[in-house]
């Protein structure tokens, strides 16, 4: 096996796993997402409908949807809506959800310290750190050139 | 003189010793798998009644040591060594299933070649006149691999079509200086070959070559044609890698044909239980091993079979850093006749 190029066997061997059904990928993501934001959107009619003000309802939302996404998360439900859904699973706040209670979960066994709340961050921590860094920085700028 | 080495990596074992007995312990996923009814336990809760995964891959291993030594109506007394090993990080699973056993012990660390990696030197030891008896065993668990090597079980990720799935189970096998066969008659260690894959989730693009240098050595050094096996092998290779070894065997003259397969494409049925590129982890060559092959070599179908094991020796944090992937096979020959 010395003479064996890496870069041909590297293009050899991408031939043969079987390529990304992109296609249905895209439309099941499209569902999945939808549905997940269509019960969102339920959500927040019926807080509007209770009279509640623009930003209780959106705030309202969030918190009902977190909630659904770790429910189903501990059910052992969520993580198969992600093998069919994809990003349409892992891109609304239910997955954002999910990426938290998953690992916490899964870390209970090393103890609540080192295990639940030392891994609880380890799949969400980089949106956290870029989300909330991005954020400072956009908000910087606002006062900078907005005044 | 090594008077017992030919050509360039193998080894001929002059007094060849006998596999006296064995024995497969599976998870529930395996136990539904096309080989379910080879395997010798099957366990629906893949806890095993333990607090942990961990804890309960210790248990696998540990079973499946005691019940391969009442296989061959010994006690653990007897055994002179266990040589032993498994994927979690300072191979605990087997340190703390040897712990309950009081035998002589070697810790492996050879990822998923750990099985024919023990058995090599297992071999090696008996017929070098160092050991009477002993036991070599390997585990694997699912639950185990996913959290050490990639995600939490319940993270809503969808896996690629080139990923494996880590078998869960235990395998173990008695060699012994005395005894009517199956016998190890040669063993070729691998080399580490790397071929340049980055890419965790295709270990069987990145092991292929590893178990293709381990074959063609194997064939110039021993004289044997991939014809003179009723079967070849290879661990955990997976639908893609081996794939890749048919094709590329070919090209280099030698025609594996229906005589090659590898055991993480029997061990499930890749469409009806949802594995992708099929079976992988420690357990998986050795429960096929110990399961299908070595019952089959019992009952006749197969004479003279060629096992190999392949592994792959990375870590999260140093594919984190950018590295490649190390792999290695090795392969020994089992034959019902020891000439």
């Amino acid at each position: 096996m010395e003479n064996l190029n890496n870069n041909e066997y590297q293009k050899f061997a991408d031939k043969k796993v079987p390529k990304p059904t992109y296609l249905k990928n895209v439309i099941l993501a499209f569902l999945v997402g939808g549905a997940i934001c269509t019960i969102a959107q339920g959500v927040t009619n019926f807080l509007e409908s209770q009279g509640y003000n623009e930003d209780l309802c959106g705030m309202g939302t969030s918190i009902v949807m977190i909630f659904i996404g770790s429910l189903l998360t501990g059910l052992g439900v969520y993580d198969k809506i992600g093998k069919v859904g994809g990003a349409g699973a892992a891109v609304p706040i239910t997955g954002f959800a999910n990426s938290i209670v998953a690992p916490a979960m899964e870390f209970k066994r090393e103890g609540f310290i080192f295990g639940v709340a030392a891994k609880m961050f380890i799949i969400a921590g980089p949106v956290l750190v870029y989300g909330i860094g991005s954020s400072i920085i956009a908000g910087l700028l606002s006062i900078l050139f907005k005044g | 003189m090594a008077l017992k080495r030919i050509g360039n990596q193998t080894i001929k074992l002059l007094n060849p010793p006998t596999i006296l007995s064995n024995y497969s312990i599976v998870g529930p996923k395996e136990g539904q798998g096309p080989l379910k009814d080879y395997f010798d336990l099957i366990i629906e809760d893949d806890l095993w009644g333990q607090e942990s995964f961990e804890k309960a891959e210790c248990k696998f291993q540990e079973e499946a040591i005691r019940s391969a030594v009442d296989n061959a109506e010994l006690s653990l007394k007897d055994m002179d060594f266990l040589i032993a090993g498994d994927l979690l990080n300072q191979i605990v699973a087997t340190g703390y299933s040897a712990r309950e056993l009081a035998i002589p012990f070697f810790g492996l660390y050879g990822a998923c070649s750990t099985m024919t990696e023990s058995l090599s030197l297992g071999a090696m030891l008996v017929e070098g006149g160092f050991a009477d008896k002993l036991v070599c065993a390997t585990s694997s668990h699912f639950s185990t691999a996913e959290r050490q090597f990639r995600f939490p079980l319940e993270y809503a990720a969808q896996r690629t079509f080139s990923a494996k799935w880590t078998v869960t189970g235990a395998g173990a096998t008695v060699l012994s200086s005395y005894g009517s066969g199956p016998y190890i008659t040669h063993v070729t260690p691998g080399r580490i070959i790397d071929p340049g894959i980055t890419d965790a989730a295709n270990m069987g693009a990145a092991m292929a070559p590893a178990a293709m240098d381990t074959l063609i050595n194997h064939f110039q050094d021993t004289g044997f044609k991939p014809s003179d096996y009723d079967l070849i092998i290879t661990g955990d290779l997976g639908i893609v890698g081996k794939s890749i070894v048919m094709d590329m065997m070919k090209e280099k003259g030698y025609d594996l044909g229906s005589v090659y397969t590898d055991c993480g494409v029997e061990i499930f049925n890749p469409r009806a239980q949802d594995t992708h590129a099929g079976g992988s982890g420690c357990a998986c060559s050795a429960v096929v091993l110990n399961g299908y092959v070595l019952k089959e070599m019992k009952k006749g179908k197969f004479k003279r079979v060629l096992f190999m094991s392949t592994g792959a020796l990375h870590s999260p944090i140093i594919t984190q850093q950018g590295e490649s992937i190390p792999s290695i096979g090795h392969a020994i020959t089992i034959d019902i006749n020891n000439e």
